[in-house]
């Protein structure tokens, strides 16, 4: 028999969320890096976050400019914004605290604590001197969550469930960081660029933990096409693309009913293998287009996972809401 | 202080558990009375603080849910067992058989012809005004002809040591999760009494309780899929729910994980598709069951399911409609039901009641009320309840009009000297305090008792109300074989 479904998606949603959350951190990472070697595009530099992550709308509904005080306050301490990393956190907690009688108690202390000390600390810890270390230190504390499943959880269908939520979410932002170098701010013309060119794409690597294994990997210095490649095709190296995708296939097949979503994942496996890399570096606004069709081919991936197997409809919202009606059961209250 | 001196604990005002009087512990509690005034205070501190940190690592908790918000707390739980003599549980043991036999025949009757009511043993109009009895389960006829399949009976002991059966819980009884971890707690920070050999184990109840709703499968030729049904996380006893699941090695499901087809099957939505259903240990009360039979608005729920219980697709347990004897006008019956159906005298002990039903009887109770206890008869919880001797003449009056409103709805009781027993309070000091105790009744092809069961205990001096969600805690119930009868 198969697990249930709605334990199935709560787990898949705790593994995007705390995915969403560590790689949102990530986000903010590069960019800040990306600015302090390109301090005159400050301000812009910042609306460029809010495009990335396709947040254009909410925004302009809570703030009245770009600055990097309100893009900031947005995408990690704002609860009403549902994908700033406190509400990513908060997700990923309330969806585990339904599901902690299948997984180890120690992961939901994990993300209990990481919770907890984002919240404490992570207003005063936005300012620049102390950003980085903020940062870091949520990275770290998601990365104990996804050491945590790798190393205490069964490998059964909830252990399946955590890691199609995390590749599919990891898949989306690796591209979503990648668009950051593409941002409006930096200069159209080739020639311009250079200067800066592999400085902001080392930038992207490092953000990433990816600079040491392309190093290794690619053995040439940082290009370009070739950060490309490596963040979009590389099999090897577990934040790229091509990685994330290739492990929800193998995932996907140890399911039952994978025909559809397997067909999706292949799909959008095929557009990175086809993805001409050369090209895309040289021109921001081609990357972007490239970029975005990766993620309506995410989009369709998690739709299909979703109506095979969470069998609700296909609205991506997760069900994190609490249940409005309560009961007095027995003794404790009733009996 | 530095060490017990039973002849300190001042208990003469009641009966205790383990004391006969001050400095004199019965035969069955002896050697716990022993052991305890061996350990000095810093000692006992360090159980008591051993027993804190294995409830919290354990995650033994209860829910409170207010305002908005849900807290998980600590299970409050005192280290110094309640002890019952061997020879007296087997006597109650036989009682709550007897009793819960009784009741079950009892409500198949009341869903089929009635006999109990056309031989004027039981009163039509109890039944005419019950709110918990269910017309649509009349003519249904559940798996061993059992309705109550879990039962939770709460006994109570007064001045002169009778044990009295308060009330049986017929509907969702809790608790028996908190009495099998209280046990293994105790376990922990007391390993040196068990080795006596002379402490009864508490049974493998997750085992019996597998194999009791196992056997009311509606498929018995398959392996049966049955499921624990929760109200979700916000329940107060959500932490039970995932425990039995958990024990028993059962999916523990939500309504919205269930649904009914067509074809009336119940299907658990799984990422294989919908997976059949044979069994359903509910912990949702009846109507909040299935929004087409009972109340359209719960969430609770699953559509379609009273439709598929009714055709025998699937068995529940509590069978819906088992509450109608869960009233506390029935439980004044439970003597003359148990004559009926069994032909028998009654093991175990009614607290007296008077009906506010019958003229004389509601007479007696507004001339006394400052004498009595009145309760509703279906709430619980010790909701809703006049305690004379501790009421205002204005509570008094209250109660009066609402009795003269709806006699059918009160009862009274004389209020019971309730037993006491020793418990560890916050300065270590061991100080007595009320207690009373809810064994489990299972009923399937046999019955099955609990070896003692969930011992409440009010924390608060001089209080008598045990309930967690009113500063009560619990304490584990040993049951002692001892030489001669105490």
């Amino acid at each position: 028999m198969g697990m249930l479904s709605r334990v199935a998606e709560n787990l898949y949603w705790v593994a995007r969320y705390l995915e969403r959350a560590e790689d949102t951190a990530r986000l903010v990472n590069v960019n800040t890096h990306l600015l302090l070697d390109f301090p005159q595009a400050a301000n812009l530099g910042w609306a460029t976050l809010i495009e990335i992550t396709g947040s254009l709308d909410s925004f302009n509904e809570r703030y009245d400019e770009f600055s990097e005080r309100n893009v900031l306050a947005f995408l990690c301490t704002d609860r009403s914004y549902s994908s700033s990393l406190l509400s990513s956190l908060a997700a990923a907690r309330e969806n585990l605290r339904t599901t902690r009688d299948i997984v180890p108690r120690e992961i939901w202390e994990q993300v209990n604590s990481l919770y907890m000390e984002a919240v404490a600390h992570a207003s005063s810890s936005l300012a620049l001197a102390r950003r980085e270390e903020f940062l870091k230190r949520i990275i770290r504390g998601c990365q104990t969550v996804t050491g945590l499943f790798e190393g205490t959880l069964s490998r059964t269908q909830a252990f399946t469930f955590v890691e199609l939520g995390r590749q599919l979410e990891r898949a989306d932002m690796t591209t979503r960081i990648v668009d950051v170098r593409s941002g409006n701010l930096l200069p159209r013309n080739p020639e311009e660029l250079t200067p800066f060119e592999n400085l902001q794409w080392m930038s992207v690597l490092k953000s990433l933990t990816g600079y040491q294994m392309y190093r290794q990997q690619v053995r040439l210095r940082v290009r370009g096409p070739d950060v490309l490649e490596f963040l979009l095709k590389e099999p090897t190296f577990p934040r790229a693309v091509a990685y994330c995708l290739d492990s929800i296939s193998d995932n996907l097949r140890t399911l039952p009913r994978y025909d559809r979503p397997l067909a999706a994942s292949t799909l959008v496996r095929a557009e990175v293998a086809e993805a001409d890399v050369r090209s895309l570096a040289r021109s921001p606004d081609d990357l972007r287009l490239a970029i975005d069709k990766l993620q309506i081919g995410f989009n369709t991936l998690h739709d299909s996972i979703a109506a095979t197997y969470f069998s609700r409809d296909l609205a991506s919202a997760p069900p994190h809401q609490s249940q409005s009606q309560t009961q007095r059961d027995d003794m404790l209250d009733e009996d | 202080m530095t060490r017990i001196d039973w002849n300190d604990y001042h208990c003469d005002a009641h009966y205790d558990e383990l004391l006969a009087r001050a400095g004199v512990p019965r035969n069955a509690s002896k050697a716990l009375c022993d052991y305890l005034a061996s350990l000095d205070a810093s000692e006992l501190a360090e159980r008591k603080t051993a027993a804190e940190a294995a409830i919290r690592t354990m995650g033994i908790t209860f829910t409170v849910y207010s305002e908005g918000t849900m807290i998980d707390r600590a299970w409050p739980f005192d280290i110094v067992p309640r002890i019952i003599p061997a020879a007296e549980w087997r006597r109650t043991e036989a009682g709550l058989k007897q009793r819960v036999e009784a009741l079950n025949l009892f409500i198949d009757d009341l869903y089929h012809d009635q006999r109990i009511i056309k031989d004027g043993v039981f009163p039509a109009e109890v039944l005419a005004q019950s709110v918990n009895f269910r017309p649509q389960c009349i003519g249904i006829d559940p798996p061993h002809r059992v309705w109550a399949h879990i039962c939770g009976s709460d006994l109570v002991r007064d001045g002169d040591g009778t044990l009295y059966v308060l009330e049986d819980n017929l509907r969702v009884p809790s608790g028996v999760s908190y009495m099998l971890e209280n046990r293994n707690v105790t376990k922990r920070v007391l390993p040196e009494l068990f080795a006596t050999g002379r402490i009864l184990p508490v049974d493998d109840y997750a085992a019996q309780l597998y194999d009791m709703l196992a056997s009311m499968s509606p498929r018995p030729q398959d392996e049966p899929q049955v499921v624990v049904l929760t109200p979700g996380i916000y329940n107060s006893a959500y932490y039970e729910h995932a425990y039995l699941a958990q024990q028993m090695g059962v999916e523990l499901v939500q309504g919205d994980d269930l649904m009914v087809d067509d074809d009336d099957v119940v299907y658990m939505r799984t990422v294989s598709g919908p997976t059949r259903v044979d069994v359903i240990y509910r912990r949702i009360d009846d109507l909040f069951l299935d929004p087409e039979a009972f109340n359209p608005d719960s969430m609770l729920g699953v559509p379609g399911l009273m439709r598929a219980w009714r055709a025998g697709k699937v068995a529940l347990a509590n069978a819906p409609g088992a509450g109608v004897a869960d009233d506390k006008v029935v439980y004044a019956f439970v003597p003359q039901i148990i004559d009926y159906y069994l032909d028998a005298e009654p093991i175990l002990p009614n607290v007296p009641s008077y009906l506010c039903m019958f003229d004389d009887q509601r007479d007696y109770v507004l001339d006394h009320l400052d004498e009595l206890v009145v309760k509703p008869a279906n709430e619980s919880g010790g909701y809703g309840m006049l305690i004379g001797p501790r009421s205002t003449a204005e509570e008094r009056a209250l109660f009066a009009e609402r009795i003269k409103a709806d006699p059918r709805n009160y009862i009274a009781q004389p209020t019971l000297n309730l037993s006491t027993t020793p418990t560890l309070c916050s300065d270590v000091e061991v100080k007595p305090r009320h207690v009373d105790l809810r064994p489990f009744i299972l009923s399937g092809a046999e019955i099955h008792v609990t070896t003692g069961g969930l011992t409440r205990v009010a924390l608060v001096e001089g209080s008598l109300v045990v309930n967690s969600s009113q500063g009560g805690g619990s304490k584990d119930t040993w049951i002692v074989e001892t030489e001669e009868n105490d």
